[in-house]
């Protein structure tokens, strides 16, 4: 398997919210991945992100292992919660914080900060 | 209607016969950033995330060629 392969597998399985997205949480290049941070940020959750904008074998690497085809991609804890349409809807419901409540602990807003990972690197900051 | 939108909802229809709604829509009239519409009972009781991998997989075909930019979805089930 690939070093990309390998760095996006361990940010799903170690990171507790992870979004793969196009641009960083400072700088969105993507009006999708936008909403997506947006529904995160107003449930307070911790965000390690992903820019998948660098090399398209991100995003090739990434879907492989999701099976999901779009960008953004958030996972919770490991697990696949959906792209923007869902995570927004989910968030309007309400269900988003009870899904991060579950996985992550009803404490989860808890000095929630954001981060970003290069999976090309493996550098984070 | 436009074309690509055409072959879309043909997709939709096949894919989800049941369906009472199918609707695509071509939200910035480019030909790639598409909003797509399905109301079906399939989806009674199916998470979201299940709901939304079988409108991706019927549109399987337009995403691997790359003449979906964007898509955006929103699923119904019928309770």
């Amino acid at each position: 398997m690939s070093d990309i392969s390998n760095r996006i597998k361990d940010v799903i399985e170690n990171e507790p919210v992870a979004l793969f997205m196009k641009g960083t949480p400072q700088f969105v290049m993507c009006g999708n991945s936008g909403r997506a941070l947006e529904a995160l940020r107003a449930a307070g959750a911790p965000v390690t992100a992903v820019d998948i904008l660098p090399d398209p074998s991100i995003r090739q690497e990434l879907s492989e292992l999701s099976g999901w085809p779009t960008i953004p991609q958030l996972f919770v804890k490991g697990e696949l919660v959906g792209g923007a349409d869902i995570t927004q809807e989910l968030a309007e419901t309400g269900e988003l914080r009870k899904i991060l409540e579950e996985k992550l602990g009803a404490g989860y807003t808890d000095g929630a900060e954001e981060r970003v990972v290069d999976v090309l690197s493996g550098t984070r900051a | 209607m436009d074309e690509m939108t055409a072959d879309f909802e043909q997709l939709l229809r096949e894919a989800f016969p049941e369906a009472s709604e199918v609707r695509v829509t071509d939200r910035t009239g480019g030909g790639d950033h598409f909003l797509v519409e399905v109301t079906s009972p399939r989806f009674d009781g199916l998470p979201l995330l299940e709901q939304h991998r079988l409108v991706n997989d019927a549109l399987a075909a337009p995403f691997a060629s790359g003449t979906i930019h964007e898509l955006r979805i929103k699923t119904r089930g019928t309770t």
